[in-house]
């Protein structure tokens, strides 16, 4: 094999890290960092996506919202959130937590878990691109601190649609991409055989993400990875996720704003 | 068979002796004859399949407020017949009528609580009086809640029981829809919670105005909830309509309301919520009194 390829091979094994599926999901988290999670439901125009879910959350002596991608475990959890892609109402009920959660004044952690939207007809007639888009806008205005992390997959524009903030946080064997190595290689080469060089082209681990300067910080995984042992990964995502909040809740709002208007405007300037 | 007109249920309260006195109730869900005591302790809820029954204001925020806490506002406000209403009777008539059966002088009841230690504004309709329909002196109690809850920074909690508009007061009727949820949007930019509990039913002008712009929206099992009535649709589009259309459950799954709540559950839910959305929530060390809870558990549902 040569260098190249022992290299892509090893890439590889970080997205079948990022996706195996003893992998804690959002719920995991969920449940070992907060207590008193109330889920809230609904996009009030037209159904519940039950591929993000969110709600406020008591986390170190304050209420959070939590906004999240969950993937399911069983088959017919699975079937149930579908597969963790979300369609236009999953992204409008992440709206509607954003706007309460400037309202009260709860920072938002986003849980970053999906391999994109949902790519369906329904999901394209109820305008899944004007859904996404908007939460863009809403993120960057949002007039309270916003610390996102990517627990597994982060699936292109799906994913950015709840991962816009001040801070990125990525799990050690976590992946975040333009688009999944499968797709680019059918888009670039129309050979989704190629998934494994368009992986390592694509430059989609947490340490290229931090070499990049997109990341802010690489949260540590248990040995192997965090399927094998969920406290120590939860203990560590909850360690940096109460440090980074920490840091921003010293900012006044508007202060806040600007700096994370200046962080995206920064990104490829030149 | 046997069976009262309205599905009221009498609940030990302030104002015990207010709701309809019957000795022996059927169930309109599963047409089973329940015993009123054991009825009431199941806090109007069938012990044998989980009809929740209606049940009026002074019970409702008996069931949910810490015992003797509840102070009520604006008793002495009714409805006024501005336009000289008349149909089968006239509107004077129809308030006389409501007044003496509910011995409320509206269809709404509000004023300050504690729930779980938190102190609220509570704001409960009556669909005893009139159908819960919101009139100008209706819409004008609901206001003077919402104000209150935002003068006061207290969370508020309105529960909706409504058949929508009242058609007596035309027009101010109406205008309560723009004059509730234009005190609300003060609410919301002042950053106070607001908890819609909705019960059956909730329809009409209540569910397009306040009812619906809540930050959390709960609602009970099986209460038929909506803005046109099923029978209206059917008779201008000659829809067939969906099993379940316009119950909770239906508007869950369409995205419209948070959670349904089992009755017994509510205190516990809204006390959750509480928690979570003031700011002092977390180092509230209360112990639910949970009279609604206990009362549920002491009627533990058994199958004949």
């Amino acid at each position: 094999m040569t260098e190249n390829g022992s290299l892509a091979a090893a890439t590889w094994e970080q997205v079948e890290l990022a996706r195996h599926p003893d992998r804690p999901y959002a719920l995991d988290y969920i449940h070992a960092l907060f207590s008193n999670f109330f889920e809230l439901h609904g996009d009030r125009l037209y159904g519940d996506d039950h591929a993000i879910i969110g709600g406020p959350a008591a986390f170190d002596q304050r209420t959070v919202m939590v906004i999240a991608q969950q993937k399911g475990r069983t088959t017919a959890e699975r079937a149930m959130r579908n597969f963790g892609m979300a369609n236009p109402e999953g992204y409008r009920k992440a709206l509607r937590l954003i706007r309460q959660a400037e309202r009260f004044q709860f920072p938002i952690i986003a849980f970053v878990d999906t391999s994109g939207a949902f790519p369906g007809a329904g999901a394209e007639e109820r305008g899944i691109a004007w859904a996404i888009a908007e939460n863009l806008v809403a993120l960057a205005r949002a007039r309270v601190p916003i610390v996102t992390l990517v627990l597994g997959e982060g699936g292109s524009g799906g994913a950015l649609g709840i991962g816009v903030g001040d801070r990125l946080l990525m799990m050690e064997h976590s992946i975040y991409s333009v688009a999944m190595p499968e797709a680019c290689a059918s888009i670039l080469w129309r050979d989704i055989a190629r998934k494994v060089e368009a992986a390592d082209a694509l430059k989609l681990t947490a340490a290229d993400l931090k070499r990049l300067g997109l990341a802010d910080e690489i949260v540590p995984e248990p040995a192997g990875g965090a399927q094998n042992d969920y406290g120590v990964a939860a203990d560590a995502a909850g360690a940096a996720l109460k440090r980074h909040l920490g840091e921003l809740e010293t900012l006044d709002a508007d202060r806040l704003v600007e700096q994370r208007y200046q962080r995206y405007r920064s990104i490829g300037a030149s | 068979m046997f069976r009262p007109k309205t599905r009221y249920v009498a609940l030990p309260s302030p104002r015990a002796g207010v709701g309809e006195e019957v000795d022996r109730l059927t169930c309109p869900k599963c047409d089973t004859s329940l015993e009123p005591a054991r009825l009431n302790a199941a806090l109007g809820v069938c012990y044998r399949c989980g009809y929740h029954f209606r049940l009026r204001a002074p019970e409702r925020i008996a069931m949910l407020v810490e015992p003797g806490s509840f102070k009520e506002e604006d008793e002495a406000i009714t409805a006024k017949d501005v336009l000289g209403f008349k149909d089968s009777q006239p509107y004077t008539k129809r308030i006389e009528q409501s007044r003496a059966s509910t011995g409320a002088n509206e269809a709404v009841t509000w004023g300050e609580a504690t729930l779980a230690g938190h102190p609220i504004v509570i704001v409960c309709l009556d669909f005893a009086f009139m159908g819960g329909s919101m009139g100008a002196a209706t819409g004008e109690k609901i206001t003077n809640g919402i104000e209150r809850a935002e003068q006061s920074r207290r969370p508020l909690l309105i529960i909706s029981a409504s058949g929508g508009a009242r058609m007596q007061e035309g027009m101010l009727s109406l205008m309560q829809m723009a004059k509730t949820a234009a005190a609300l949007g003060r609410l919301g930019a002042a950053g106070i919670p607001y908890i819609s509990l909705l019960t059956d039913p909730t329809m009409g002008g209540v569910t397009a105005s306040f009812a619906s712009l809540a930050d959390v929206i709960l609602a009970e099992p099986g209460a038929m909830i909506g803005f046109a009535g099923a029978r209206v649709i059917q008779q201008a589009t000659y829809e067939t309509l969906p099993e379940g259309f316009q119950t909770a459950e239906f508007l869950w799954q369409h995205g419209m309301i948070d959670l349904v709540v089992p009755r017994p559950e509510l205190p516990a839910v809204i006390r959750q919520l509480l928690d979570l959305y003031t700011r002092d929530g977390f180092h509230s060390d209360f112990e639910l009194k949970g009279q609604a809870r206990a009362a549920a558990q002491a009627a533990a549902p058994t199958r004949p």
